[in-house]
């Protein structure tokens, strides 16, 4: 039996490929969304920054910025599943990864409940992709501040898969 | 403090809410339930880099702007938040060219607003996005 991968190899790779995927999206800087990793699972976070407030009385964050965000972290979500497998099962390595162009699923739709303000503080979101198929994939995404059992907006969205041209 | 965005006039409108003002919208129209707001595309919003194409999240955020400066155009409102908004993307956003919302709230109860929009680049014929949302409404007159 080969001897088990190094963990720091193991570790390298899937971050690497993380930040890779995350970097690619310019708007998702522009907000300051990030992304932490356990084993598969991601938790998208949002920072807070003055700039992303909509209603400087209360003050709430902006139901643009909630909506982006959840939309953020579903194709992150649903682009690392696909990464994920690919990369697990050795057909794309760090080499070839780096020289593909990512191709990113397209939403279709995406329909936003605002339970609670978004207070000015930092928000991390969770997504759950329900269903995945060829062409059409189903996600839903919760968000939340303080404290994760008092979600302040949760989303579902439609996404049409990218084609893919090898395998 | 009153709140500014009970004041629709065209800049004071963007300016008192930083988000929108981060995005550059622009308050092209605003009364008798209807708005229209605009913003340039931005390789900061771009939501993927191979098509050049702005993300979602900024055509939503600009179309939710857009249906609450609308809600806040009808007779005697005063506050207003997005309760849901749904969003079909219709086709992607030609990258380049400015992308103008128009919100028009089509039915006011005693506590919610109800709105339709849509988003169009140079091509106005052929929507990038519609939207139907729901808004809070709380009247001048119940304070």
């Amino acid at each position: 039996m080969p001897p088990p991968e190094p963990v720091q190899e193991v570790k390298h790779r899937r971050d690497t490929a993380l930040r890779r995927l995350v970097d690619v999206i310019p708007y998702a800087g522009f907000l300051g969304i990030g992304f932490q990793r356990h084993g598969d699972e991601l938790t998208g976070v949002l920072p807070y920054d003055d700039m992303l407030i909509g209603n400087p009385v209360l003050p709430a964050l902006h139901g643009g910025v909630i909506a982006s965000f959840l939309e953020v972290t579903a194709i992150v979500e649903l682009s690392w599943a696909m990464l994920w497998e690919e990369l697990e099962s050795g057909r794309l390595t760090l080499d070839t990864l780096t020289e593909t162009p990512l191709r990113l699923p397209r939403t279709i739709d995406f329909t936003v409940d605002y339970l609670r303000t978004g207070l000015p503080r930092d928000g991390y979101a969770r997504a759950r992709v329900n269903r995945s198929g060829r062409r059409y994939a189903s996600v839903h995404v919760e968000a939340w501040q303080d404290n994760r059992a008092r979600l302040f907006a949760q989303a579902t969205g439609h996404f049409l898969m990218p084609q893919r041209d090898h395998g | 403090m009153s709140d500014p965005t009970s004041d629709p006039t065209p800049r004071s409108f963007i300016n008192a809410l930083p988000f929108a003002h981060a995005l550059g919208m622009v308050l092209e129209h605003v009364g008798d339930g209807r708005a229209r707001i605009s913003m340039d595309w931005d390789p900061r919003f771009v939501g993927d880099p191979t098509t050049g194409v702005i993300h979602g999240g900024a055509v939503s955020a600009l179309m939710d702007t857009c249906g609450g400066a609308a809600v806040m155009s009808c007779p005697g409102a005063l506050t207003t938040a997005t309760i849901d908004l749904r969003i079909d993307y219709m086709r992607a956003a030609t990258p380049g060219q400015r992308i103008t919302a128009q919100a028009h709230c089509y039915h006011v109860t005693r506590n919610v607003a109800f709105v339709r929009a849509t988003a169009h680049d140079a091509d106005a014929e052929h929507p990038v996005a519609a939207a139907t949302g729901a808004f809070t409404f709380t009247r001048k007159e119940d304070r």
